[in-house]
């Protein structure tokens, strides 16, 4: 698959780091909700503009359930989905939704796998048959499982091994988290994906693939009660199943500075800083997840913003700089800022401009004008954010699977409107403190001095 | 409300055979005083404006020497104009929050613009558009710092082993020809740019009779116009249009290999491929969704993936242009199997060459792009990119009409005959970036 790795991808390349996902989210006039007996929740947010759908089916599954020595089983399962059902021989889901005139993909993140086909609205009951059927029915075959597991570690080859700030920032929630399974890579480590087998993938199939474990979202050019009527037809007879019980693994509270240096073929140094920070629980009463995504905002949410403005145009110190911050996840929370030193600077001095800024904010605060053209963002992303279905329902959907009702999406917006200076001022005093900081560099490497591959790829035997 | 949309879509699906050139897709078209082409679509059903302003000026007329001017001129754009300074414009944009955009591949470089269509925020962002187009300043200073950021991203990028195939096959695939040049320059020649070749480059080629506007969203006609009339209006005409010389064909057959570090290789292989207007153009964008467009339903995904779990990604595609423009197939594998990636996608291709797609094939496909036909265009964003792209290379306004009976109409003749002309093995180049040759020549034998 095309698969994106949500957070994975925010994260890959230090000058893609987006400043916020709240400042993105999106409005949701007009959506309406059912449960079906065995538990399956659908969401339908109409959206007449065009003849076109798109329907969505997430799994609260993602690399955060995954154990010790398995990990990569959430994504590698997600793959194993397009392998086949009695009714379905494999490779025919996509055939069939392409024959439709569909396009069809699928995502793993850290904390859901999501699937997701874009169609004309006559075809929509193709998508829920298709999806009911791999939802109960599918089989995991040996042979099958050999041959994906390998496109698998080709995947992880591509998007970490042979990139110098994926290796950064794969070793870095490595460092920062030691008990949170935030701390393994969604797509897995080599070495267990090495040792990974079908039996792997069919226990967690069976574990976490029921309609009690899913939230199906639709959005486009659909009525409500048609769309709820189909899931009755199609997922209504899919028997329920006991969840294992989640254990909250919670991170034990830091207890300093922690630093690392990742050697990897590059050109560029660079550096990325991440504070332990929290996310929104009580969408109505927190305030600090909404100043802290006005505070990456104001760091680095248009080119004239601080980072940018200081440190890249005026200063010259950098030459790419971004912020990070996510507020609602199923895990633990990180505010992140990072860089690329311009030729003859070091990551030092860039660390050091950077805790600068930081520093301002701590000392100084904002000013109203700052935080205004933040908030002028919020509120055009929201009228923008509605030309596009996918992303409405992708919206919808991931917001769900973290615990947040989309209803209480006004409520986030109109939050976030109403953060003011001295609560960004306040959450960089609390949060940006030297005790919860993980400093991970990327020390470059000669490509001609670099090994020619991790040593777990050499034992890999075909 | 009037939904413009969906009442295109309503005459598509009802009576799309019955449908006058006009009703699909209402675009409006005319000319500024001075000559820039407009298209423009109004729909009313959210508070919004798309914009873009594109003008003949990619890479492809860059010079080899200076190679990088031509994406240098467009990013400078918005670092500088009309009396305000780069922050200054960055502030104003955020102000009203508008997102602006920009884009630059070898035939092409323009702006665009998203705002809202509320009165102060689209007069305040298309204020700053227009002195962006129209009265850039291309500062001294900021030049030379975007010149060393450029080029300490080129020195990263040219680590990088997709990087180096690129560079190889445009290299092998178009020699001398300006397609062959990066657009963003190489090192050694963005630390050439002056500041007069920028000035220079804007001035000849930021004409306002060779400029596209599109525009599509919450707007009335006069308004429009007026808007067009404001982006264009104080640009100069040019003397004469910008050409590209044609690509030349290749001779025969080369291959590059390349060691490189990284665990997998990098493979691409192709030749010059087809124009913007080829006759040709839809037999072969129907073929190649067959042949490794297609995703998990064509033969090279198949080959390749599904059957032998040799690549995350393999896929092949046509890029037409204004002359001709690449024919790829590309893959990334594990080292030591490139030898067996390659051989498999040799194979595919000649027995989709040899004896063309099957019946079942051509009908899916056509399934495909036909039914499919809708998710083109269910969003501003992507009528907008339809826009500039009819404008640029002078497609008929009835284009997206025509596109679902363009497909219906390709037959397997057609493709077979298509591919012939256009794909011949024999002339292709192929570049593996990883393995050493020695290691690839072994492999291959096995």
């Amino acid at each position: 698959m095309l698969l994106k790795f949500i957070g994975h991808a925010l994260h890959a390349g230090v000058c893609a780091l987006a400043a916020t996902a709240l400042l993105s989210s999106t409005a949701h006039a007009q959506t309406s909700e059912y449960k079906l007996a065995n538990g399956l929740r659908v969401i339908v947010k109409e959206d007449h503009r065009a003849p076109t759908v798109v329907s969505m089916v997430w799994y609260k599954a993602g690399s955060i359930d995954e154990v010790n020595g398995s990990t990569g089983v959430a994504h590698v399962l997600e793959h194993m989905m397009f392998k086949g059902t009695k009714q379905v021989p494999v490779g025919e889901f996509s055939k069939r939704i392409a024959a439709a005139g569909g396009r069809d993909n699928a995502f793993t993140s850290r904390d859901a796998t999501g699937y997701h086909q874009q169609l004309h609205k006559s075809q929509l009951p193709l998508a829920f048959e298709l999806e009911a059927d791999r939802m109960a029915n599918l089989v995991l075959s040996p042979e099958e499982f050999t041959k994906e597991i390998r496109v698998v570690m080709e995947e992880r080859r591509l998007r970490t091994d042979d990139r110098a700030n994926a290796l950064v920032f794969e070793q870095m929630m490595a460092t920062a988290f030691i008990a949170h399974p935030y701390r393994a890579p969604t797509v897995g480590w080599m070495s267990d994906l090495e040792s990974m087998t079908w039996h792997d993938a069919r226990d967690w199939y069976d574990r976490w693939y029921a309609p009690n474990n899913a939230t199906i979202v639709v959005a486009g050019d659909v009525n409500p009660k048609e769309v709820f009527a189909l899931a009755d037809k199609y997922f209504g007879a899919i028997k329920m199943k006991v969840l294992p019980e989640r254990k909250p693994q919670d991170e034990p509270a830091q207890r300093g500075i922690r630093r690392i240096t990742v050697k990897a073929p590059a050109e560029q140094p660079s550096l990325m800083m991440g504070y332990r920070a929290p996310i929104l629980r009580d969408v109505e009463n927190d305030w600090e997840p909404y100043a802290l995504e006005m505070l990456a905002g104001v760091l680095d949410g248009h080119d004239a913003a601080r980072l940018n403005s200081a440190l890249v145009r005026s200063e010259k110190i950098a030459n790419a700089v971004g912020t990070y911050y996510d507020s609602t996840q199923r895990g633990p929370g990180m505010f992140m800022v990072s860089g690329v030193p311009s030729a003859g600077r070091t990551v030092a001095e860039l660390e050091q401009a950077l805790r600068r800024e930081l520093a301002k904010i701590v000392t100084d605060g904002i000013s109203n004008d700052e935080l205004k053209r933040v908030k002028a963002q919020v509120v055009s992303s929201q009228v923008f954010q509605r030309d596009s279905i996918y992303y409405q329902a992708q919206q919808i959907g991931s917001l769900e699977i973290a615990g947040y009702p989309h209803q209480t999406m006004d409520t986030m917006i109109s939050k976030l409107r109403q953060v003011t200076p001295e609560q960004v001022q306040a959450v960089a005093k609390k949060y940006l403190i030297d005790d919860s900081l993980t400093v991970a560099v990327l020390d470059p490497q000669p490509l001609d001095a670099a090994k020619p591959a991790a040593p777990a790829e050499a034992r890999h035997v075909q | 409300m009037f939904n413009n949309v969906q009442r295109w879509f309503c005459v598509l699906t009802l009576c799309a055979v019955a449908a006058p050139a006009w009703a699909l897709l209402p675009i409006q078209h005319w000319q500024t005083k001075n000559g820039a082409r407009v298209y423009f679509v109004e729909t009313r059903n959210l508070p919004m404006l798309d914009v873009s302003v594109d003008f003949p000026a990619g890479s492809a007329y860059d010079t080899r020497e200076k190679s990088g001017v031509a994406a240098l001129t467009q990013s400078l754009l918005k670092l500088g104009a009309g009396g305000l300074s780069e922050d200054e414009i960055s502030r104003r944009m955020a102000d009203a929050g508008a997102q602006f955009g920009g884009r630059v591949d070898s035939d092409r470089s323009g702006m665009s613009l998203r705002t809202l269509s509320s009165p102060d925020e689209m007069k305040q962002s298309l204020d700053i558009l227009a002195r962006m187009l129209q009265r850039p300043e291309f500062p001294a200073t900021v030049l030379e710092r975007e010149k060393k950021r450029i080029i300490d991203a080129i020195r990263e990028a040219d680590t990088k082993p997709e990087t180096r195939a690129s560079r190889n096959f445009s290299e092998l695939a178009y020699g001398n020809h300006p397609y062959g040049l990066r657009g963003v320059g190489e090192a050694a020649t963005v630390a050439r740019v002056t500041r007069d070749d920028l000035v220079a480059f804007y001035r000849r080629y930021y004409t306002a009779d060779q400029a596209v506007v599109a525009i599509i969203g919450d707007l009335a006609r006069p308004a429009a116009e007026a808007l067009a009339e404001q982006l264009t209006a104080e640009l100069p005409r040019s003397a004469s249009a910008p050409t590209i010389s044609p690509v030349p064909s290749l001779a025969k057959a080369e291959m590059r290999v390349i060691a490189h570090p990284a665990s997998q290789s990098h493979l691409l292989m192709g030749m010059p491929g087809i124009k913007r207007d080829d006759p040709d153009y839809f037999p072969l964008f129907v073929g190649n969704y067959i042949l490794g467009g297609g995703g998990f339903t064509s033969r090279i995904t198949e080959e390749v993936r599904s059957k032998r779990g040799l690549a995350y990604s393999a896929y092949s595609y046509f890029a037409p242009m204004q002359e001709r423009g690449p024919f790829v197939i590309g893959l990334q594998t594990r080292k030591d199997q490139a030898g067996a990636a390659l051989a498999v996608v040799r194979a595919t291709l000649k027995d989709f060459l040899d004896q063309g797609p099957t019946a079942d094939e051509l009908l899916r496909a056509r399934q495909n792009l036909v039914g499919g036909f809708p998710l083109r265009i269910d969003s501003n964003r992507k009528i907008l990119d339809y826009l500039a792209v009819i404008g640029f290379y002078h497609l008929p306004l009835s284009y997206l009409e025509d596109f679902v009976p363009s497909v219906e109409k390709v037959t397997l003749a057609d493709i077979r005959a298509a591919f012939a002309r256009r794909v011949d093995p024999a002339r292709m180049v192929t570049v593996v970036i990883g393995p050493d040759a020695a290691t690839l020549a072994a492999a291959a034998v096995k």
